[in-house]
């Protein structure tokens, strides 16, 4: 009586695992292909930077504005960032609480400064009277590094509620999955700005 | 102070219409919302409305809903149309018609608009939605909550752009509102903002939806449905939903850099400041190109599977059929310049996006043949289905052999912004998207609804929609090539041309005639349901998965996961006698329904209105609430339930009942 019993349990248990490896495929399938519609529209941002770069309408131009080691700091600190992002997952996936929260932590943390050095940037600019307003080249500018600034304020909101939900819950399968999409999110972010870095400011910087 | 008096933004009691024919509309309009609302009541259907309906998150009732939406749109869309051809046949000379110019400007801005956004891409996402998942044998979509906000962010848009009618104007710069006109200096008002904001919200809705498709057809088919097995229509979404992905996101980027334009004071593609007006008209086409094949790639799915069917044959040339969809996806992206030839990039230039616009023939020449093959030597049941397939390849061929002689550079030239180039367009659109959604419907609607359509009205609606077609639009071809500009709201009466725009007046009247017979064929048909029922589940004979299970479809779909083994998979199976239905059931996963979708939608709306009027306040407290929807949505445990096997075991055991007695 109990045999049976126990190997329909077992059935069931493996129909419950391919249950959820197939939704978890589903739902990094649909993730990377949303990281791909984004791509799509940084390189909407990127072309219009492309063409409106030197339109600077008598005001600054790039290589007057940006200051290379400023934007250095920053890429080497979300580099940095994604570096300790990566460290947390790899606990995450070992189940190690207390070091997931201390990456995390220290990711949030590096964030945070990042964005903080990015919008001195931008408040330095436009002390200087250099607005978006400005220039084509200066709406272009904002839009561009704003929407990728606006891109890591979603993912520090997305980590703080995360780590919230580490705090409650602890490292369910469910969560360690939607930690692995927020750390995808997150180096995607990162080459988003490595391009922005190499495009608007190594370019601009040595261009005169 | 300063804070109470921007209280409202830029709203305020100017902001409503004293047009005699507006106010009339919107009281009308007013006065349909309260007696709807009135009937529920009096019925006691609002807990079954909410519970069935506006909560829901299967596929099917989501479908149903996107096609409510859009034959309303579609209504609005045809009115505006034929305000358009009033005006057009009666303003010349002396008379200046029955409107003014700005609100001519408003209407066809409005026509275009809401056609292509709300009619088009909304009965797209309905055939989609409702057959989709049973082509394919899945028990839902892949993401069926961020399906639900997929709808209502449509419906959104579509609240936001006729709110326009009563709470300010709409924009009167064309569909697709090319700067610098569109711009704050030249367009003060909201009309553009309303634009802007109504298609953001629908079009983010839609890049949803693309990303939800695509994940469940590439993740959710049936065992053995491998790629080259599945339905001509899955092909053909998947084409489509690829397209979506690539090209949605340029179209959020474009509005966003408009928005940014007219708020913020920015200098994108002003006139002035380092604007630059041709990159906006660049952007916009590099996604509204590939939007005509969005609307037309799954309209070619449902003609793939109607002349298969009432051919009663396989589809002829399946791997050419494949490679053709390939090919339009990709050179639809390749093509977006011969919309401005006469920007001046040069002769190189045109020449390159010219010889790639013909190439598109191609792989469209190879769809029309294949379906007229697959028609030979078939055996033809001509019923209403075929009728609007005929209409469809004689329409459309003729619309693109138009197409073709327009992406000559210096025929362009001549006949850039005429009457000749409308008369194109919406040749490849009604007679390509709009005959197909109606055949898919006319085709699938007992499978959605349980019971077939009126066939001898369809008859008569489809002969009517041709004529009709005919009379209206090929005079605009000669009226092209006589000169006459789109967008005229005038003319001279010694240009002669006032006969042809009253032969196209009679066209949209006999067209008219026919939307009126569509409505009566749906009346009638729901009258005399229970003469009309689909008890078998495969009415006409069907060949792929979704003819397999009953009409309508039980909320899971399919009670046992079928498994495919060869192309045109139903058919297989009932020429061979094998029986779908086993008794081995197991319990199955749904997601609940929510509130949630609907309220994500409804703070968008507000965040929309807010950004039109600039309402700072509700702006900022719509976003947020948004956003924290959001988060205790994804973070909420117990969004699923499990279906027992007692309870589909009993579902499916009233479902044979139901058959025996037929």
């Amino acid at each position: 009586m109990s045999e049976p019993t126990s190997e329909m349990q077992a059935m069931e248990h493996i129909g419950r695992v391919a249950d959820r490896q197939e939704s978890d495929s589903k739902v990094m399938f649909g993730f990377w292909v949303y990281l791909m519609t984004d791509c799509v529209l940084f390189a909407s941002l990127f072309a219009a930077y492309a063409v409106l770069h030197n339109n600077t309408f008598g005001g600054p131009s790039a290589h007057q504005l940006f200051s290379l080691p400023y934007a250095l700091t920053e890429t080497l600190i979300l580099l940095t960032s994604s570096f300790t992002c990566g460290l947390g997952i790899l606990a995450a996936h070992r189940r190690i609480k207390q070091q997931v929260y201390t990456w995390l932590g220290v990711t949030f943390v590096l964030g945070a400064t990042f964005l903080t050095l990015e919008l001195t940037e931008f408040s330095r600019f436009i002390h200087n009277g250099n607005t978006w307003q400005r220039s084509g080249f200066l709406s272009s500018f904002f839009t561009l590094v704003g929407t990728h600034g606006l891109h890591i304020t979603i993912g520090l909101l997305w980590l703080f509620v995360m780590l919230i939900r580490i705090k409650q819950g602890g490292l369910g399968r469910d969560t360690v999955r939607k930690l692995t999409l927020l750390s995808l999110f997150w180096h995607f972010l990162d080459v988003v700005w490595i391009f922005i870095f190499t495009i608007v400011y190594l370019l601009g910087g040595i261009s005169v | 102070m300063n804070l109470f008096a921007n209280f409202l933004g830029r709203l305020s009691w100017s902001a409503f219409p004293t047009s005699p024919i507006t106010v009339a509309a919107i009281i009308g309009t007013g006065l349909a919302i309260v007696a709807l609302f009135i009937l529920i009541t009096y019925l006691k259907r609002w807990r079954w409305l909410w519970r069935e309906w506006l909560s829901t998150t299967n596929h099917k009732k989501i479908g149903v809903m996107y096609l409510m939406v859009a034959l309303l749109m579609l209504l609005r869309g045809g009115a505006d149309a034929a305000m358009l051809r009033v005006q057009q046949a009666t303003s010349v000379g002396a008379s200046h018609g029955v409107m003014s110019s700005n609100m001519f400007q408003q209407v066809f801005s409005a026509h275009g608009t809401i056609m292509i956004f709300f009619a088009g891409m909304g009965l797209m996402f309905a055939i989609i939605n409702l057959i989709l998942p049973l082509q394919i044998g899945a028990r839902d979509v892949a993401f069926p909550f961020m399906n639900a906000t997929s709808f209502w962010l449509f419906a959104a848009g579509a609240i936001l752009i006729n709110l326009s009618l009563a709470v300010g104007s709409f924009s009167t710069a064309g569909w697709l509102s090319y700067p610098p006109l569109s711009e704050l200096r030249y367009s003060p008002g909201v009309g553009v903002d309303y634009w802007i904001w109504s298609l953001q919200i629908a079009g983010i809705g839609s890049l949803l939806s693309g990303i939800n498709f695509l994940v469940t057809i590439l993740k959710l088919r049936a065992t053995g449905m491998t790629l080259m097995k599945m339905p001509m229509f899955v092909w053909s979404v998947l084409g489509t939903m690829v397209l979506v992905a690539f090209a949605f996101p340029i179209l959020t980027a474009t509005l966003t850099l408009l928005a940014l334009d007219r708020t913020l004071g920015m200098h994108f593609f002003s006139a002035g400041g380092g604007g630059n007006a041709m990159m906006y008209v660049n952007l916009i086409w590099a996604w509204g190109h590939p939007e005509v094949y969005i609307l037309v790639l799954p309209a070619f799915g449902i003609f793939s599977e109607v002349v298969a069917t009432f051919s009663r044959k396989r589809l002829f040339g399946y791997a050419s059929m494949v490679g053709a969809i390939w090919a339009i996806v990709i050179l639809s992206f390749g093509v977006w310049l011969h919309h401005f030839f006469t920007m001046g990039a040069g002769a190189n230039v045109n020449s390159v996006f010219g010889i790639a616009t013909m190439l598109i023939a191609i792989p469209t020449g190879v769809k029309i043949f294949n379906w007229l093959f697959t028609m030979y030597h078939g055996r033809i049941h001509f019923g209403s289905h075929m009728i609007w397939f005929m209409g469809f390849v004689f329409l459309f061929t003729i619309g693109g052999v138009a197409g073709v002689l327009m992406a000559v550079p210096p025929i362009d030239f001549q006949v850039h912004n005429s009457l000749f180039l409308v008369a194109h367009f919406h040749t490849m659109i009604v007679s390509g998207v709009l005959f197909g959604y109606f055949a898919g419907i006319t085709y699938w609607f007992p499978k959605i609804f349980g019971f077939k359509l009126n066939e001898r009205l369809g008859r008569y609606a489809a002969y009517c929609w041709i004529t009709g077609f005919i009379l209206a639009f090929f005079p605009l071809y000669i009226l092209g090539l006589m000169g006459a500009t789109r967008r005229l709201d005038h003319y001279s009466a010694a240009l002669g041309w006032q006969p042809l725009f009253i032969v196209a007046g009679i066209g949209v009247a006999v067209i008219g005639l026919a939307i009126g017979l569509q409505i009566l064929q749906v009346i009638v048909s729901i009258f005399t349901r229970n003469w009309n029922r689909d008890l078998s589940g495969d009415p006409w004979n069907g060949r792929t998965l979704e003819w397999s299970i009953p009409s309508p479809a039980p909320f899971y779909n399919f009670a046992v996961e079928p498994v495919v083994h060869e192309r045109d998979a139903f058919w297989g199976m009932k020429q061979r006698g094998e029986k779908l239905q086993s008794v081995e059931y197991k319990p199955i996963h749904v997601v609940r329904n929510t509130s949630a979708a609907m309220i994500i939608a409804a703070f968008a709306l507000s965040f929309g209105f807010a950004m039109i009027w600039h309402i700072w306040w509700l702006a900022a407290i719509s976003i947020l609430s948004l956003i924290t929807t959001i988060i205790v949505r994804t973070t909420s445990p117990n969004n699923e339930r499990i279906v027992s096997v007692a309870e589909i075991e009993k579902i499916e055991a009233d479902l044979a009942a139901r058959r025996q007695y037929a």
